[in-house]
């Protein structure tokens, strides 16, 4: 949520000179957002990998897990990562039409892989796995909750942006708008890289 | 709303009535002051609420309140001093001070700087609002689970706490991003980090950690928050494998830091009076900025020391206790330093100065017993007994507040432009030393003596009577000192003499500018040279003292505008808390229709503010 | 607006290198998968036991390499400011050592003296 309220948001008091550090502070900001951002995941895979194995009631990783449809959601957010770049790339050569195309399919897969949690979610609910059923269901809901809330987010804020470019509101000087967006999402997916295999492919895996 | 962006020059015009003009302000010197009389009145309520524990124990088998309202109180006072007057007030001198001490005419992101104090506000007025319903959190100020579950704490008491901290949390986080961005990034031409005041180093320290530290309990009171509400078992120990132990490691891997938080900026406020009042510039400047960072960095690897009773096993007993031991050697860089600055000196014996020098005395007195707490088998002796609380009082009361005190006699006439009577300032410090030790000393004794912390009362022949009525003598006296800083402020808010712009021959920029600072800051941008810039710049100029600077116009500087977002944002952020703590005592649900307009509001307003023109393009 | 140009001085990937990292990191996620499956149906002995031994090691090295990628690439830390890469760096420090301690805190202990009485 921060994240989104950098955006368009620096003083301008000082534009008569270049910043300490030449660069802009929204930037700066945003990956200290995301350094924060690395000790919040970092409780939750602690707390996933502390209570994986506590299944003693209802189902485990094992009942659950489909490794297929996971998968496709991994390769729809590592490909959303590949377009935003594109997409960026466009906005700082000015070309508007390579940024429409690219930044439409990164919101795309962002609706994509909420949709695919969705279904999955249901699903774990259909083969009685509850939010409260036992500590791995609440342990592995409340993280990839947090991680899929925080890809309905990006989406939500990538998707202003389309908006802006459609509008021709994104000209190569203003750029970093998106550059900040990306940089949050691209984030979003390195934690996805950490949880497929921490929390899927590990628990699939133990004895 | 964006059309109530006005132009900046006249953004103080008799048009906007002064209530709007606060409420909407993203000036950083008025949101300095927000928070520094928001978090002053909640100091006053933490005080008399620690006023009304000492009379319950003043004597034996006491009933003045009763057990119920004492774990209350007790819970709410640790809570309010922590989070929302030391962190608060803390906050008060980095909103005013960091952008005038690196030469700046804002922060980067002022908005975001007003979101954060409208937060913190609405957190603290939510957790308070639990004393007016009698139902004030009541499980200490850790929370400490199983006692925090809904079985043993059935009542809404609790969930006050957590959903209140978690909103403080989003307000810590939000300033930690916007200051840690601001010194690095907003500083005047030529102060280069290593020519930054002590303070501002401090400050700095401080946000890594906040930022850091605080997701951390946001996850761990996330979790609280389920097993309350939605039948979650993180930390319930039963059938499904839940573990108490996690919230302990997760709130300590938080904690610990956390009182790094509270004791940093008190660090770098004395580093900046002593040099003033000693007319030498600070001893050993990169070894205060390296020990400082490395106290931070060694503050994440000691969170379990609080844990020795728990039973970790004795290689974690040895680990945790080596790396606290640690930790007294970069402290100790830190004393001497100090000790190495007033050596030699001219001392000017003001006021600033008589609360800098009780710091340093006090807090050796606690970092001392702290390492004493290091040493696993002598702290199964003292844990959970009134020398614990002897020692954090000593380092938080002892170290934070006389540094806070310092700083408040120190920036008074600079914030407000008044000089605080120095009469009275003194009459102050010693009613605070005196009542202090007073208060805090003999817990040591009755500690040892087996006295548990946060028991309601206790029966006679125990030979804890005298101490405890020495302590009720000495907070009685501390709240009296407090009385005598209020008449002061009173007494010298009118009438009191008007502050020059340096009086006190300060080291740093700003002194430079009038008091109270124009809205701009600095008329012209300043150049700084080296170290002490505003010391460099009168040896230049070859005085002591440079002339008073004039008042400008201000015409053609161009400030940020205000905003409504930043506390329409706050409201959103509060009623999706409160639409949880409403609908989870009674479904399972989190997410009721209160939480759900409260999401939607807080979104409403962050797009509003995104697309809110930072400032008026006609102001140009 | 003189701030905001100043980010782009930095050089950036053009779109080909952007092409590759896309490929390769799709590879590495194709090549975890596979991990995965070789060593489940692993029997006793064979290359597929050998991998199901080293399974959780190789699969963390496969990920921190994904991770490495786009950090570098697509976030643009080879390029930008060293600055970025010290926060991103120091915050991913001591996010892994806190979950290295944890787990071991409630691994470690566990298994060797809560479970067996026998303080190590």
């Amino acid at each position: 949520m921060t994240a989104a309220v950098l955006d368009h948001d620096s003083a301008d008091a000082h534009e008569e000179h270049p910043t300490s550090l030449r660069i802009d502070s929204r930037k700066l900001a945003i990956w200290t957002f995301i350094g924060s951002e690395c000790l919040f995941f970092a409780a939750l895979i602690t707390t996933f990998v502390i209570y994986r194995n506590s299944h003693a009631t209802g189902p485990g990783p094992k009942d659950v897990f489909e490794v297929p449809l996971v998968t496709a959601g991994t390769a729809v957010l590592l490909f959303s990562s590949f377009f935003v770049v594109m997409a960026l790339n466009g906005a700082q050569e000015g070309n508007r039409k390579k940024l429409l195309l690219w930044l439409s399919l990164t919101v795309l897969c962002g609706c994509f892989f909420v949709g695919m949690q969705v279904y999955e979610f249901t699903g774990f609910m259909h083969k009685g796995m509850g939010y409260s059923t036992n500590l791995f269901a609440t342990s592995f809901f409340t993280l990839t909750g947090f991680h899929g809330t925080h890809v309905a987010i990006g989406t939500l804020w990538l998707g202003t942006l389309l908006k802006d470019a459609y509008k021709g509101r994104i000209p190569p000087n203003k750029a970093l708008n998106l550059e900040i967006a990306a940089l949050y999402w691209h984030f979003v997916d390195v934690v996805w890289i950490i949880i497929f295999p921490v929390v899927y492919l590990m628990s699939l895996f133990a004895k | 709303m964006a059309t109530a962006a006005l132009d900046p020059a006249h953004a103080t015009s008799p048009k906007r009535s002064v209530l709007v003009d606060w409420l909407t302000t993203v000036d950083h010197k008025k949101i300095g002051i927000l928070y520094g009389a928001s978090a002053f009145i909640f100091f006053l309520i933490g005080g008399l609420e620690a006023e009304v524990i000492r009379l319950q124990l003043m004597k034996p088998d006491t009933h003045l309140v009763s057990p119920e309202f004492y774990n209350q109180l007790f819970t709410m006072h640790g809570t309010t001093m922590i989070f929302l007057a030391v962190m608060p007030i803390s906050a008060m001198f980095f909103n005013f001070f960091v952008p005038l001490l690196i030469g700046a005419r804002d922060v980067a992101f002022p908005r975001l700087n007003a979101m954060s104090f409208w937060v913190f506000l609405l957190g603290g007025l939510f957790i308070n609002a639990s004393l007016l319903m009698n139902a004030a959190p009541n499980g200490g100020w850790f929370g400490y689970a199983p006692l925090s579950s809904r079985q043993y704490s059935p009542g809404v008491n609790m969930d006050f706490w957590a959903l209140g901290l978690q909103i403080l949390g989003i307000a810590s986080l939000a300033a930690g991003v916007n200051f840690f961005t601001t010194i690095l990034n907003m500083r005047a031409p030529g102060m280069t980090l290593m020519r930054m005041p002590m303070f501002v180093w401090s400050v700095l320290v401080t946000q890594v950690l906040v930022l850091l530290s605080f997701p951390v309990i946001t996850i761990a009171l996330v979790m609280l928050t389920a097993d309350r509400n939605f039948h979650a078992s993180f930390f319930s120990y039963n059938v499904a494998g839940g573990d108490p132990m996690l919230w302990q490691h997760l709130f300590w891997v938080f904690g610990h830091p956390e009182v790094y938080i509270l004791i940093m900026p008190a660090f770098g406020i004395v580093s900046e009076i002593l040099p003033v009042f000693s007319r030498k510039p600070l001893f050993g400047y990169s070894a205060m900025v390296f020990s400082m960072a490395f106290i931070a960095f060694l503050g994440f690897g000691v969170w379990s020391h609080h844990m020795f009773a728990t039973g970790m096993g004795p290689l974690a007993d040895s680990f945790f206790s080596l790396m606290t031991m640690l930790i007294a050697i970069p402290t100790g860089v830190k004393i001497f330093n100090w000790i190495g600055t007033l050596w030699g000196g001219s001392l000017q014996f003001k006021t600033p100065l008589y609360f800098a020098l009780g710091f340093i005395a006090m807090f050796i007195m606690g970092g001392l017993s702290g390492v004493m707490h290091a040493v696993a088998p002598a702290d199964l002796q003292q844990t959970d007994s009134y020398f614990v609380v002897a020692h954090f009082h000593y380092v938080l009361f002892g170290g934070s507040i006389f540094s806070l005190t310092a700083g408040a006699y120190y920036w008074w006439p600079k914030m407000f432009g008044r000089m605080l009577d120095e009469g009275l300032g003194k009459v102050h410090f010693w009613l605070m030393l005196i009542g202090f030790n007073l208060t805090f000393f003999p817990m040591h004794f009755v500690g040892l003596l087996g006295m548990p912390r946060r028991i309601y009362t206790y029966p006679s022949g125990l030979g804890f009577d005298g101490y405890n009525m020495a302590s009720t003598i000495g907070a009685l006296t501390l709240g009296v000192g407090f009385l005598v800083f209020i008449y002061n402020v009173i007494r010298t808010w009118r009438t009191g003499a008007h502050a020059p712009a340096d009086p006190w021959g300060g080291a740093t920029l700003e002194w430079a500018i009038p008091s109270p600072p124009q809205e701009w800051n600095f008329a012209v941008e300043p150049t700084v040279t080296e170290k002490d810039a505003l010391w460099a710049m009168k040896r230049a100029a070859g005085v002591k003292v440079l002339p008073e600077p004039p008042l400008v116009s201000g015409k053609g500087i161009h400030l940020p505008s205000p905003s409504w977002w930043p506390l329409f944002t706050s409201f959103g952020i509060l009623i999706f808390m409160v639409g949880i703590m409403v609908k989870g005592e009674t479904h399972g649900f989190p997410f009721g229709p209160i939480s759900v307009f409260g999401v939607l509001l807080t979104a409403f307003s962050i797009f509003k503010w995104s697309y809110q023109p930072v400032d008026h393009p006609t102001s140009h | 607006m003189s701030t905001q140009s100043v980010a782009h001085d930095q050089p950036h990937a053009s779109g080909g290198k952007y092409v590759q990292i896309a490929v390769i990191l799709f590879v590495l996620t194709a090549l975890e998968v596979a991990l995965f499956e070789v060593s489940h149906e692993a029997g006793p002995t064979g290359f597929g036991a050998l991998l199901a031994s080293h399974f959780v090691v190789i699969l963390l090295a496969l990920s921190a390499l994904k991770f490495w990628f786009v950090a570098m690439f697509y976030m643009h830390l080879k390029f930008d400011l060293k600055v970025l890469r010290y926060v991103f760096a120091s915050s991913l420090l001591i996010a892994v050592v806190v979950i290295s301690a944890l787990f071991v805190l409630f691994t470690y202990n566990r298994t060797l003296w809560w479970a067996t009485g026998v303080w190590k």
